[in-house]
């Protein structure tokens, strides 16, 4: 494990969205300000930075997590996917994203972001869920704008146009 | 219609799902930006002393401590609606009134160093009696809040309408009951976000912040910095993450951040995290409402006496109190009940201050208004819903005047409630609480009439008033909407208004209103809603607020289309030689109606008025944009009887919902669900429909979830999504909706506001199907299981003190405001010593003996007689850290007894307790007796109370038994071990 002493910062390679990143974060840096303030990249964003909300969600490794309750220095070296890595430069939207879309399943979009990333995760690993099951992942998310059925309806729509 | 009317996908979603929203933290802030960090305070009720900002400075990157001294030398309070001496700058000078009130503002390099100043700044507080609980506020004999008001009651007015006492004497029965509604938010997931910055030059400001309006507090905020309205600038950023009347509460800090950056010379940022935003930033007005209905042998209700007091909290910010006065015209609901009198009281407490929320005075109203329908239908024996039909304003009444002088414009309230009942759905429920109750479970069935009302009348809050005082005043009416639209030499259309963007769709809707007039796509229609107040379009009305986009700013839009379509059709009739009444507009073409050949592409036409304007019809005026003013005549001032319109438009609502509730968690399950609307024209019902569910599930957090809790003290104890709960996907009930359209015959677009309505109807539907399955009348929202459990079993026995309450759902239950003890804890135990009492007191009035008996005490410093400040280390669960204690020994009888009292302070809060020695000689030693108390504040008691309290009582054994091994004799370690195990769950000593 890497050792950063308190009060000095040190530089955290990471590849993010499959560029290579380097940037400074100090041992308590949280992954979400590290993101958001010291590389720029805002997509990712905060709700309540305890680890309830799910709207700071990014992949490591492939895998959901909170970035609100991971260190920049724990991210050192690994892969990290954001929301912005759902969209090309062309602005060309994903299926999963389509759906959103389609079913209105966002308002101010603010718990968008982390809730993509949770599904990407999720849809890779269970391709054609049952409503329970993308309930349950809902579940670890809070949107206060949509009352959640759009978005259920987005996922099992999105699922289904990513099977095909 | 080719365009408005149709559910389009909306315009804003394409960079909301990319990551690419531009939200008030993502935007870049100006060079040589200094971030804020607010210290807040941990009391509810204490005067403040002595600000320390020494150790604080002194951390590298630390630019200033800015304290509630500096501000009110270079602002004035907030200009406030009710006549009352209630000021509040915006950090507490001399005193602070709730917990999480902005004490100090610490400004640093980043927010971490903030942060970690925060902790280092000392404040001392001396503690006054803290006011909670709202009857309790009312008592005369109740401390005050606001001393220079004289009463915590501060506004009290009565209104009759009709002739209520000739109802209530003629009335077959009279029906009574008190209601009550909690305090709760519906917390944005965007939290605030302020960037200020001062302009020596012109002396100005210029915010741009997360904040939704109403625009009549800019006037306000500028008073407040002592400038003209044109000297302080707003911005609102392009995306905004969810306001629901939160985001009015960011003004405070809008000129907060504006006065620091007064002070220091650079721009300041300010963003609120969830700590501080669940503890302080806003909250819905608690109201107790008293009422009575006269009732006719058949269950029609032939008056209505009302008493509401409602609670906002240590401060009466603008535009409060709304919520008490925003449905006043409307306060009979969907019914035809034309005598009523009213008592409106605001009432002030220790307690975060009240603002808008999503509902704003309608959930309140309508909790007391559908459960005394309820109520009545009971104890008349008559089936609940015969009792609102037969109560229902009757169809074809429309428009119809209500007792309180509100003009409700369209409807048909008996066919939503058949075609809602209708289709087997009520049936199908019957079945279901047959089937239910008859194998022993509980299940009931309720409903909810409810009329919504959009876009206020800026006069309704003049109702508070006097005819006398509002004459002296001059009228206040009206609700002004402007919006704007261009063409540009391409024929390129673009749309600006005057409502804030919260989520809510408004870019796509305004693009289709304007495609709509102009025959184009809404990929064509560019809408930018970045308000800025020294450039846009904007009045004292403009916001997002009380659903006044869809009557109002939409209505604006409309009518500028319109006129831009009007001035098009002349120009482009001209050049194709034919009568402008020919001209229509067509996939991106203007032509000849009766010779669809002859026609142009809409963007050479528009191109003329740029390029050509000699090609112009005589005296029209070259370019294109029009801004159109919409004010509707029906928003007139209150009367001289005090009848108020209070809305323009009113939408209707009807819910049915079945519950079962489990005999054994308690829970309450919403298994069905339906909610019937009418809202006029609908203008996109995908966003119609995304808008209603999103306020259903606010209405079910509100029925069962959501609350503030305060204990007795003021302590706030849901500050942390653990405590306060938020419904997620998996509490969904099914929700099925349905509509109706019965056009505003007010709004040329005939549609009516929508978003707020299930805020309303949901809380009290559910409560009503609550009480129809548990048979009871009174029914405390949220309906947590705990309060489930008294409504079935009785109030749960009082919990042994020394058993500290748990928080969240399972217990919010035992009465929100109301709770015992909650955050304090009480205890004793005694030690033997071989010294003698002489020799006891002695030692405890010995400083030297103190520091070394104190746990982890480094330093002791004598402040006063027996009154000492130390240092201490802590290392107790979580625990940690460099805490300042404070101790101080009172009511001293010589070798018999004293009063210990203590605080500590530090990283995560404050404690203090006190302790009552007795010295009794036992066989030539010393038996030391104490009893204590500790309560614990701040964010400590919001997000850690437990711990805290084990904590405490950890250190306070410690203590004790250090001072009894210090005057030799062996404390009792059996009874030690079990004392510390006690803490952490187990049966101790304490008692
Ligand atoms: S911000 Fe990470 S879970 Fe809420
Ligand atoms: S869309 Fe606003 S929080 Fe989900």
């Amino acid at each position: 494990m890497r050792r950063v002493a308190k009060d000095t910062k040190a530089r955290v390679t990471l590849t993010l969205n499959g560029k290579k990143t380097t940037g400074e974060a100090e041992s308590r840096t949280l992954l979400t300000d590290f993101l958001r303030h010291e590389i720029g990249m805002t997509g990712t964003h905060v709700g309540c930075e305890h680890g309830v909300c799910g709207c700071c969600t990014v992949l490591i490794d492939g895998v959901a997590a909170r970035a609100c309750l991971t260190l920049a220095q724990a991210a050192d070296g690994r892969s990290v996917e954001t929301v912005e890595s759902l969209t090309g430069l062309d602005g060309k939207l994903n299926p999963l994203q389509e759906a959103l879309r389609d079913h209105h399943a966002l308002q101010c979009g603010f718990c968008t972001p982390g809730i993509l990333m949770s599904f990407t995760d999720f849809l890779k690993r269970v391709p054609d869920p049952t409503v329970e099951q993308v309930k349950d992942v809902l579940g670890g998310h809070i949107c206060r704008c949509t009352g959640y059925q759009g978005l259920i309806d987005a996922m099992m729509d999105g699922a289904k146009r990513l099977r095909s | 219609m080719e365009v408005l009317g149709k559910p389009l996908v909306r315009k804003e979603d394409a960079a909301l799902l990319s990551g690419r929203g531009r939200y008030a933290d993502d935007i870049a802030e100006p060079k040589r930006t200094l971030q804020a960090h607010v210290i807040r305070s941990p009391h509810a009720h204490a005067m403040i002393g002595r600000i320390d900002a020494r150790a604080a400075l002194e951390i590298p990157g630390v630019v200033a401590v800015i304290t509630g001294e500096d501000i009110a030398k270079i602002s004035d309070p907030f200009l406030v609606a009710v006549k009352a001496d209630v000021p509040q700058w915006s950090l507490a000078v001399e005193r602070v009134r709730y917990v999480g009130e902005p004490v100090a503002l610490v400004l640093a390099e980043t927010r971490y160093i903030a942060e970690d100043a925060g902790e280092a700044v000392e404040i001392e507080y001396q503690q006054l009696p803290a006011i909670i609980d709202l009857r309790a506020a009312r008592e005369k004999t109740s401390a005050l809040v606001h001393e220079s008001a004289k009463s915590n009651e501060v506004h009290t007015r009565a209104f009759t309408y009709g002739d209520p006492d000739a109802a209530f004497k003629a009335a077959h029965k009279i029906v009574k009951m008190t209601s009550e509604f909690p305090r709760q938010s519906f917390m944005p997931m965007e939290c605030f976000v302020v960037v200020s910055e001062y302009r020596p030059a012109d002396d100005s400001y210029e915010v741009m912040a997360n904040f939704q309006g109403p625009f009549s507090t800019q006037p306000v905020m500028a008073r407040a910095c002592r400038v003209p309205g044109t000297r302080f600038r707003i911005k609102t950023p392009a995306d905004s993450g969810g306001s629901f009347g939160i985001k009015l509460s960011v003004f405070p800090f809008m000129v907060l951040c504006g006065l620091a950056s007064k002070i220091v010379g650079r721009p300041v940022k300010w963003v609120e995290d969830r700590l501080e935003h669940l503890v302080a930033a806003s909250s819905g007005p608690n109201r107790i409402t008293e009422v009575e209905a006269a009732v006719d042998k058949d269950g029609r209700i032939t008056a209505l006496k009302l008493d509401q007091i409602e609670d906002y909290g240590a401060f009466l910010r603008a535009p409060m109190p709304g919520p008490l006065y925003r449905m006043h015209g409307a306060l009979t609901g969907a019914y035809a009940i034309q005598n009523l009198s009213v008592v409106s009281r605001v009432v002030m407490t220790n307690k975060m201050p009240s603002a808008l929320i999503r509902g704003f005075g309608g959930p309140q109203m309508y909790l007391t208004l559908e459960r005394l329908v309820q109520m009545i239908a009971r104890e008349m024996g008559l089936d609940h819903l015969e009792v609102i039909k037969r109560n229902l304003i009757p169809a074809g009444s429309f428009p119809y005047k209500t007792a309180a002088g509100s003009l409700f414009d369209s409807g048909d309230y008996p066919r939503c409630v058949e075609l809602a009942t209708g289709g087997g759905r009520l049936e199908a429920l019957m079945k279901r609480r047959d089937d239910a109750r008859k194998s022993g479970k509980y299940y009931g069935i309720g409903f909810a009439a409810v009329v919504e009302p959009a876009m206020s009348n800026m006069g309704y809050l003049s109702t508070l008033l006097s005819p006398e005082a509002r004459e002296k005043a001059g009228p206040k009416n009206g609700a002004v909407s402007l919006a704007s639209v261009r063409v540009d030499a391409l024929g390129a259309v673009s749309v600006t208004a005057d409502c804030v963007v919260c989520g809510q769709g408004h870019e796509t809707v305004l693009a289709q209103i304007v495609a709509e007039q102009l025959g184009l796509r809404i990929e064509d229609i560019t809408v930018n809603l970045e308000l800025d107040t020294a450039n846009s379009d904007w009045s004292i009305a403009a916001g997002t607020y009380s659903c006044r986009f869809t009557p109002g700013t939409a209505v604006a839009a409309h009518i500028a289309a319109q006129r831009i379509r009007d001035k098009l059709s002349r120009i482009a009739a001209k050049q194709l030689n034919v009568l402008h009444t020919d001209i229509e507009f067509v996939k991106g073409k203007i032509r000849s109606k009766s010779n669809p050949d002859n026609a142009m592409a809409f963007g050479r036409v528009a191109g003329t008025a740029h390029w050509s304007p000699i090609m112009l019809p005589d005296g029209m005026d070259p370019a294109l944009r029009e801004t159109a003013v919409w004010a509707p005549p029906e928003l007139t001032p209150p009367s001289h009887d005090d009848r108020i319109n209070t809305s323009l438009t009113y939408g209707f609502v009807f819910d049915m919902c079945g519950v079962e509730i489990d005999p054994v968690t308690c829970e309450v399950k919403v298994e069905k669900y339906v909610s019937m609307h009418d809202a006029g024209r609908l203008l996109n019902p995908l966003i119609a429909e995304g808008q209603i569910r999103g306020a259903f599930v606010q209405g079910l957090a509100t029925a069962l979830y959501e609350e503030f809790v305060y204990d007795d003290g003021g302590s706030f104890l849901t500050g942390t999504f653990a405590d306060y709960v938020v419904p997620t996907a998996t509490e969904l009930p099914e929700l099925e909706l349905m509509h109706i359209e019965s056009p505003s015959p007010f709004t040329p677009l005939g549609a009516k506001g929508l978003a707020e309505g299930n805020c309303m109807s949901t809380p009290a539907c559910i409560a009503n199907a609550i009480a129809d399955a548990l048979g009871v009348e009174n029914v405390q929202l949220p309906a947590t299981p705990a309060r489930i459990n008294a409504m079935i079993s009785g109030e749960e026995p009082a919990r042994p003190a020394h058993v500290a309450p748990r928080q969240g759902i399972a217990s919010a239950g035992t009465g929100g405001a109301k709770q015992k003890d909650a955050r304090q804890i009480k205890g004793s135990g005694s030690v033997q010593v071989s010294a003698s009492p002489e020799k006891v007191w002695e030692a405890l009035l010995d400083p030297e003996n103190l520091k070394s008996v104190i746990p982890g005490c480094h330093a002791l410093e004598v402040v006063g007689p027996n009154d000492y400040r130390a240092e201490v280390s802590l290392g107790v669960g979580i625990i940690r850290g460099r805490f300042k204690a404070q101790v101080k020994l009172t009511d001293l009888k010589p070798n018999q007894s004293g009063r210990l009292g203590g605080s500590i302070s530090g990283p995560l809060g404050n404690s203090s307790g006190t302790g009552l020695l007795k010295l009794v000689p036992d066989g030539g030693g010393t038996r030391i007796d104490y009893d204590y108390e500790v309560a614990v504040f701040g964010k400590a008691a919001a997000v850690g109370g437990r711990m805290i309290e084990g904590a405490a009582q950890i250190v306070i054994s410690q203590f004790f038994a250090a001072f009894g091994r210090k005057l030799g004799g062996a404390p009792e370690k059996k009874s030690l071990a079990k004392r510390l195990g006690s803490l952490w769950g187990g049966k101790g000593t304490t008692k």
